[in-house]
């Protein structure tokens, strides 16, 4: 019946004459419908119908392990892996495969690094948490994450914890923040779960909000660096504040101001709280939120499929704002399995989701990827007193819990400096620079030339070029070549004076640097 | 009347801020709606207006000296030989310059002979002792505090000077040697296309390899080849010909191009210098940075940082100055006679100065054993052509160097006078993506009518 639904909504799509070219592109796209479309793709479809818009055919497989892995653990997958995958002819497999991801250490890892952009984890300016509360906070945010902690819970540990911030890590919420006024606190608490900016509202909406953080205060200890957040025990009198939906209340002087808050924000009908959430996860897993920017909520800013935003929104609610069920949804959906090359114009189709949009991979992927191919890792060290900080090679850049510790690398591929919160720290776009690095810098010349991966394959298919080929595809791409790319390899190793070491280094150079390797597709 | 020729009469100026600001507020409003409903604006690279001040400003690059950690003001450029030991400790007596009444330490005899082309602003201050703090409002002329953090002195002059405006080359418009500054963002809220290209490795080896400029071992014939092999291989660029972010690289990778096999990169290639010049800067990191920065400044780059490290002096701290200063005087006094002779100081701005001073007491006892603090209440900053005059000292300290006596320059004052060499305007729009309505650089406690450094500018 929904296969019917589907099928029927395509007709119309191609009966309206909206650029009905079907033609399967390999290796990206596939004839097969691999998934049955769900409630979600029902809405998306219905929404992409509305505006002429035509979704793209499905992803290969090939492409869809990569891309799950990429967007879900943010790691490349091993090539055994791959064919692994691939080979398997069960019904499902995609969904196993989701499961299989979401039960891996990487996924609590690289998921912490994104709430931890969010949350401004770093230790030196503008934040000044300092290394031993990053520490403490960063486990402490994995921790959630990997035991699958729910949301609302979480964000009530996060606006009303009291104590030391190395020893009650949420508390450092409270510090994570440019200033310490009451005003500034709001601001962070209405970007970080309410996802609006809050210089942008009217002043008197702004001071009616801040009431409820006008009671954190900071203490200092005996111990370096060390800090209790608390609420200030000796209040005047009872608190008028206001919420920001415009409900007045009086808060008792005995009552933590920011506990009635809290309560007020993961109350289920709030809409602030449970939609902020999913557009953010939307935005990281399908490239763009529904209201886009995922942290500008505003009146004028209306979602590009407001019934898309309402379907999560209930859904996590009803799941008792269980995460992983809302990443169930979306991966398991035939609207984030679809091809990345548009069927309509890119402009109209990327805010309808009508293809996987590409996009770069994220500093740390990237560095981390180059780190897999040549077995060795980047070891990070700070100089931010104290104590210095040095993490160990074999640490992957994903687990980096501190924003001030940084290289030249991730500088320059835009990792976010977590300075504001904002999603829009983060950059993907391409500069000069990269560019240069990438195609010709020393550094990643020698990773490739000593990478042992590599040089065991070298080593393994000598005298048998398609089958190394192929390997080498595999490794970098995690797809097997066309039989065009192959014999376009082959040419380029006969050609005269070309020694077989550089005809191979130029092939994993050329697939390292192709956009297939560098960008989420 | 401003030497600069810009307008001082009062009905002028509030016609100029008038018109300014409906400019601003017409950028705001074609901004905003752009950024939320496409998400990406076709903005970077495009140019931003014109200033009043750019029919007559004269400089066209920077070079920035930047001495990270806090180079002690009183060693240098503010000496406190009255003091007494406690407060000059061990350098001895400085020395008197070619400039009328200027003294300067006792370790930079070379820079004493060239004071007639730089002046010294020994009243800067910002109050701040953190260095990461200290840093950025150095760099950006902000105080931090707001959600919002500034893009630095230099990213923001490569705004207005690079991409389709004034500098057009293959060198990327701001570069650093040789490694980033760190601590902070340079580019703060502009982005990575912002941030200088650091260009690694070391000016003073046999060979300057410039990360992704020269590849060690690789023909330019296997560069083109493998480049061709690259294309051939491109599945995801053929299947996506039109997308917008993929057409943004191949065109990163055209330029990227033009560096590694077209004839900019020779500007990093220092055996193209006879010996005599290159002894004359001094053989060493920095002396051959301040020549590298020198040949960039005259192939047209608008923006050049010498970062140099070192003076955060808490212990040894006289130790450190006898070693460092001699390779400053050098390398610093060189770039400026160089620079003068080649007839290019007028058109390029030198300034030296790192994010603080250093506690003008020495710290004899242990752990420091003759060591200095950090110190933001006062430190010194160098600043030289461009049109600004040389042979000036702007602003005094008291008589322990510990305070500022007269005349308070805050680093927004500097890097506004600076944006008017260049022929920015410090009160008009910084274009920016997010459509925010930022001035580039703020406002003068004086108000609109204040002048910026009117002393030396």
């Amino acid at each position: 019946m929904k296969k019917l639904l589907w099928a029927a909504l395509l007709l119309v799509a191609v009966q309206d004459g909206i650029a009905a070219d079907r033609t399967i592109v390999a290796p990206f796209e596939t004839e097969a419908q691999t998934v049955s479309p769900t409630r979600l793709d029902t809405i998306v479809v219905a929404s992409q119908r509305k505006r002429g818009v035509e979704p793209a055919p499905a992803c290969s497989d090939a492409v869809f392990c990569r891309r799950v892995y990429l967007d879900v653990i943010g790691t490349l997958p091993e090539p055994a892996e791959v064919t692994r995958f691939l080979v398997d002819n069960r019904n499902g497999k995609r969904a196993a495969l989701v499961e299989s991801l979401l039960a891996r250490d990487e996924f609590a890892d690289y998921w912490s690094l994104k709430w931890c952009d969010a949350l401004r984890v770093k230790s030196e300016f503008p934040i000044n948490l300092w290394p031993n509360a990053v520490q403490a906070y960063h486990r402490w945010v994995r921790a959630a994450i990997h035991d699958n902690v729910p949301y609302d819970r979480f964000a009530r540990d996060l606006l009303t914890s009291s104590g030391s911030n190395f020893r009650v890590p949420p508390v450092n919420f409270y510090r994570a923040t440019q200033g310490r006024d009451p005003q500034s606190l709001a601001s962070a608490v209405a970007l970080t779960f309410m996802g609006e900016r809050a210089e942008k509202w009217p002043a008197e909406r702004r001071a009616a909000m801040a009431k409820f953080f006008s009671r954190v205060a900071y203490k200092k200890t005996g111990e370096w660096k060390e800090e209790i957040v608390f609420q200030d025990p000796a209040p005047g009198a009872e608190i008028a504040a206001v919420f920001p939906d415009g409900t007045s209340v009086t808060i008792p002087a005995d009552q933590d101001p920011r506990v009635v808050f809290a309560d007020w924000l993961i109350e289920p009908m709030n809409h602030w709280f449970a939609r902020t959430v999913v557009n953010r996860m939307w935005a990281w897993l399908m490239g763009r939120g529904i209201v886009h920017e995922p942290d500008d909520f505003r009146a004028d800013n209306p979602p590009s499929i407001p019934e898309l935003l309402t379907y999560l929104e209930k859904e996590l609610v009803d799941a008792k704002y269980d995460l992983r069920h809302i990443y169930r949804l979306i991966l398991n959906s035939r609207t984030y399995q679809q091809s990345p090359i548009p069927r309509s114009d890119l402009a109209k189709a990327e805010p309808a989701f009508a293809c996987y949009p590409v996009r770069r991979l994220d500093a740390e992927v990237l560095v981390d990827a180059l780190g897999w191919i040549s077995g060795k890792g980047e070891g990070y060290t700070s100089v931010i007193p104290e104590p210095y900080t040095f993490v160990p090679e074999e640490n992957r850049t994903i687990t980096l819990a501190d924003g001030s510790i940084s290289s030249p690398f991730l500088d320059m591929f835009g990792r976010p400096a977590r300075d504001t919160g904002l999603a829009s720290e983060r950059s993907s776009n391409p500069t000069d620079a990269q560019r240069l690095f990438l195609l010709n810098s020393s550094d990643v010349q020698r990773r490739l030339e000593r990478s042992p991966r590599l040089i065991a394959l070298f080593d393994k298919h000598r005298g048998d070029a398609e089958e190394l080929v192929t390997q080498v595809y595999l490794l970098l791409l995690s797809r097997a070549p066309t039989q065009a790319e192959i014999d376009a390899v082959i040419a380029y190793a006969k050609s005269p004076g070309r020694s077989p070491r550089e005809a191979g280094a130029d092939l994993a150079w050329s697939l390292v640097n192709s956009k297939e390797f560098l960008y989420r597709h | 009347m401003r030497e600069d020729g810009a307008v001082s009469e009062p009905g002028l100026i509030r016609g100029i801020t008038r018109r300014d600001a409906l400019r601003r507020i017409a950028i705001v409003a074609a901004g905003v709606p752009m950024a939320a409903t496409l998400g990406r604006v076709a903005w970077a690279g495009d140019a931003p207006t014109t200033p009043p001040t750019a029919k007559t400003a004269r400089a066209k690059a920077v070079i920035e000296i930047w001495m990270a950690g806090g180079p002690c003001h009183i060693d240098t450029f503010d000496p406190k030989p009255e003091a007494g030991e406690d407060y000059a400790g061990p350098l001895g007596a400085p020395i008197q310059t070619n400039a009328d009444g200027i003294r300067i330490g006792s370790l930079l005899p070379l820079l004493a002979k060239q004071a007639d082309k730089y002046s010294i602003i020994r009243s800067m201050s910002h109050g701040n002792n953190g260095h990461e703090t200290a840093a950025y409002i150095t760099q950006t002329g902000r105080n931090p505090g707001e959600r919002l953090v500034y893009p630095g002195f230099g990213a923001v002059v490569s705004l207005f000077k690079g991409g389709t405006n004034a500098y057009t080359g293959v060198i990327p418009p701001y570069v650093v040697l040789t490694a980033p500054l760190g601590r902070f963002s340079e580019s703060g809220f502009l982005g990575p296309k912002y941030a200088p290209f650091a260009t690694g490795g070391d000016p003073n080896q046999r060979r300057f390899a410039v990360e992704g400029i020269v590849a060690e071992g690789i023909s330019d014939e296997r560069q083109k080849d493998r480049r061709e092999l690259l294309h051939k291989l491109d599945a995801l660029g053929h299947a996506l010909p039109k997308s917008p972010g993929l057409e943004a690289l191949d065109r990163c990778e055209d330029k990227a191009y033009d560096m590694i096999l077209g004839d900019a990169g020779r500007v990093f290639d220092l055996s193209e210098e006879k010996d005599p010049v290159r002894d004359s800067y001094g053989r060493t990191t920095f002396g051959q940075s301040c020549l590298v920065a020198r040949r960039l400044v005259e192939t047209g780059v608008p923006y050049v940082t010498i970062h140099v490290g070192g003076w955060d002096t808490h212990k040894q701290h006289f130790e450190t100055m006898r070693r460092r200063l001699p390779d400053l005087d050098r390398g610093v006094s060189t770039l400026l006679q160089d620079l003068a002779g080649r007839g290019l100081l007028d058109s390029t701005i030198v300034w030296c100065g790192g994010e603080f001073g250093r506690t003008p007491k020495v710290l004899w006892e242990a752990p420091w054993n003759g060591g200095r603090g950090h110190h933001g209440r006062c430190f010194s900053t160098l600043v030289a052509g461009g049109g600004f005059k040389g042979g000036v000292v702007v602003g005094t300290t008291d008589k322990k160097g510990e305070d500022v006596a007269d005349r308070p320059v805050h680093p927004r004052e500097l890097h506004g006078a600076m944006y008017e060499k260049l022929g920015i305007d410090p009160d008009g729009p910084l274009p920016n993506q997010r459509g925010l309505d930022v001035t580039v650089t703020d406002p003068l406690e004086g108000g609109a009518d204040a002048k910026r450094l009117p002393e030396i500018a």
